[in-house]
């Protein structure tokens, strides 16, 4: 139950964060660890490594983390927290290239049912491929 | 100059990369508006803000570390996509100074190529990296030839200047200003401008401390 993939959602407003987290959790409830964080240090529109990284450590575990972003400060923002995480887990953890909300509610869907990272990731992609 | 000796170019390069941006946050704004978010400005001064506070510390060491830890200081305070862009540049200039036997040429090699690593970019697609790629060809050249400092900084100004301005007739393919397209022709790039501000800064903290 634990091994599921856990979500992460970084948006550049913590509105659109908050939203998609909250759509991820009416889709699967609470089998999937979901973290979610928006806005940049002072608060304002941006994203926040420090922010990132400490949601990844919040729902980590070995079955992997995927990360959904919304522009691309998000992405290497998120690429960059995930390079200062402990060297054993930046393997675990991959950022997907998918639309934020949508690919979190696919990512998690895919997770809850018990798709690997790779599965995950995949679903997330793919379905708007 | 030798990346390795902690001198007063640390607190001069960061003094003047400070006042660069401080003095430039509506222009680098105004730029961003035209064709991104309009972001950079506050962006590139809440990161160069967070550089000034920790200025005693940062001073106190010598150039590799110092350029290594204003890059993280970038990455955690930025917020936008400059954060990860300015910070890999200083963070790989700061680890390539700190091997043995560094050289400048080296460690804006390594800069460089982390941009682009980061950026997924190369020059040509109006970023950060058509002032960057040229001053570091530039830099090379300048070596090369043996050039005495104060003209290879000329070199190095007169390059960052010419690369900027290049972007102006660029689409933008990469960041935000991609999605503008053909409207995005016109413009000056805000990443390219203040890395030419960053540039022009560095080049007065080396022509200051090559004089002392």
């Amino acid at each position: 139950m634990n091994e599921r993939v856990s979500v992460v959602i970084v948006s550049h407003s913590p509105d659109v964060a908050r939203g998609a987290a909250a759509m991820v959790r009416q889709m699967v409830g609470g089998d999937v660890r979901v973290a979610h964080c928006g806005g940049n240090p002072d608060g304002g529109l941006g994203t926040d490594v420090a922010a990132i990284k400490q949601c990844i450590e919040q729902v980590y575990s070995p079955a992997g983390v995927a990360v959904l972003v919304d522009l691309g400060g998000a992405e290497s923002n998120a690429e960059m927290a995930i390079e200062m995480l402990p060297a054993d887990w930046q393997s675990n953890v991959v950022v997907c290239g998918a639309p934020v909300v949508e690919g979190a509610v696919l990512a998690a869907t895919e997770a809850a049912g018990g798709g690997n990272l790779a599965e995950v990731r995949k679903t997330a992609e793919e379905f708007f491929r | 100059m030798s990346p390795q000796t902690p001198d007063p170019l640390v607190s001069r390069l960061l003094d003047a990369a400070v006042a660069a941006i401080g003095a430039n946050v509506d222009l680098l704004g105004d730029l961003d508006r035209a064709v991104g978010d309009g972001d950079h400005g506050v962006n590139m001064q809440r990161g160069f803000s967070a550089i000034a506070g920790r200025r005693d510390e940062l001073a106190a060491l010598p150039l590799a570390a110092a350029l290594e830890a204003m890059g993280k200081v970038l990455v955690m305070t930025v917020g936008g996509a400059s954060g990860p862009l300015y910070g890999s540049l200083l963070m790989a200039m700061g680890r390539a100074g700190a091997r043995e036997g560094a050289t400048f040429t080296a460690m804006l090699d390594e800069g460089v190529a982390a941009v682009k690593k980061r950026g997924r970019s190369e020059p040509g697609e109006k970023t950060m990296l058509d002032v960057l790629v040229p001053v570091q060809m530039t830099w090379s050249a300048a070596c090369r030839e043996g050039l005495p400092t104060a003209q290879a900084l000329e070199r190095l100004r007169r390059a960052a200047e010419e690369g900027l301005q290049s972007t102006r007739p660029l689409l933008a393919t990469k960041g935000r200003a991609s999605f503008l397209r053909e409207r995005s022709i016109g413009h000056l790039d805000p990443g390219a401008y203040s890395s030419f501000l960053l540039v022009n800064a560095a080049c007065s903290a080396f022509q200051e401390s090559s004089q002392t």
